[in-house]
């Protein structure tokens, strides 16, 4: 009987294996900035040239740091996400990476407005490559302190930004 | 004419030298062999993060372009080595990004995992066949029916 068992159990560990490995989204990379404060930039405002925007404005309340390009198709999905983000409150950073400045600026106008406070201005990518930046959209929360605790790879969609990250948000904006 | 050329080909060292991208297989100027050899070598150990299953040797991903352009830059302008280029390209994009893992404690299953099953095979093989072997070797009879048993065999032989 014992030795029937075995098998039985072999079978089980690797369905339960599979279960979890299968399930796993491979193009998901874990980042290596979580818990780690935020990368260090300082760049062009998209809209006036004249002001730089760094990584400084990222201290002193929850934000949320999000990487979009207008070349880039996903990023329109997840906008009017963002824009309703704003409404809530939320304080958004942008980076707009790889891109044409007329291009990012018809791209805000076309889809309904700039849910942004700020965005910088990454022509060259170079930014982009100190985030670890390699799918846009790729969104960050940072805490108050400047440290990133979440990233989302990929566009937005109501279960992410309902389940993970508004309760992110309203916890990391009880601390102090 | 000459100023014109000259001219050009300013313009055109110009644009070479703030190109901020390197397309897969594009011929480069290196200060030695060595550098070359690490730029090439570093080429194969990094994945491009976009085309996951590909290094960044051969990727025409945009951000293989720029990262071979990182590459190329630490290497020629900061004189960085292999340990310095692994770091950066993993602090950024994290592990993942190297081609042979490192052999660190998230990784000891990875490295071990085969040899471990290996061995774990070899015990249980080793069990099975001392266990087989006992049987085998076990004998329930008694020293009459064995003597019986061997006359009966050397008769066997006998007639043959």
């Amino acid at each position: 009987m014992n030795r029937h068992m075995i098998p039985l159990g072999v079978f089980a560990a690797l369905l339960l294996l599979f279960w979890v490995g299968l399930g796993l989204n491979p193009n998901i990379i874990p980042s290596p900035l979580i818990g780690k404060e935020a990368p260090k930039f300082e760049l062009p405002e998209l809209h006036n040239q004249q002001e730089t925007v760094s990584n400084e404005m990222l201290k002193g309340q929850v934000t949320v740091f999000n990487v979009f390009a207008s070349w880039c198709i996903s990023c329109r999905a997840e906008h009017h996400h963002l824009l309703d983000l704003q409404r809530k409150g939320v304080y958004l950073i942008g980076l707009n990476y790889k891109d044409e400045r007329r291009h990012a600026l018809g791209y805000l106008s076309q889809l309904g407005g700039d849910p942004y406070a700020k965005i910088a201005f990454d022509y060259k990518g170079d930014i982009g490559i100190e985030w670890g930046v390699y799918g846009t959209p790729e969104t960050f929360v940072i805490d108050k302190k400047g440290i990133v605790r979440h990233k989302h790879t990929g566009p937005l969609y109501r279960e992410v930004i309902e389940n993970e990250l508004l309760p992110l948000i309203r916890k990391l904006e009880q601390e102090v | 004419m000459r100023i014109f050329l000259s001219l050009f080909m300013m313009f055109g060292l110009i644009l070479s030298s703030t190109a901020h991208a390197i397309k897969a297989g594009e011929p480069l100027e290196f200060k030695d062999a060595d550098q070359e050899e690490l730029y090439n070598k570093m080429l194969y150990e990094l994945r491009c993060t976009v085309c996951q299953n590909e290094s960044i040797a051969g990727s025409r991903a945009e951000l293989a372009n720029d990262l071979r352009a990182n590459l190329y830059r630490m290497i020629t302008e900061e004189g960085a080595d292999q340990g310095q280029i692994k770091k950066f390209m993993v602090d950024r994009y994290g592990e993942f990004v190297l081609y042979r893992p490192t052999f660190s404690p998230a990784n000891y299953l990875l490295w071990a995992g085969p040899f471990a099953l290996l061995v774990l095979g070899v015990i249980i093989l080793l069990i099975n066949v001392r266990s087989r072997n006992k049987i085998n070797n076990k004998s329930n009879l008694t020293a009459e029916e064995a003597d019986l048993l061997a006359g009966y065999l050397d008769s066997k032989k006998e007639k043959e």
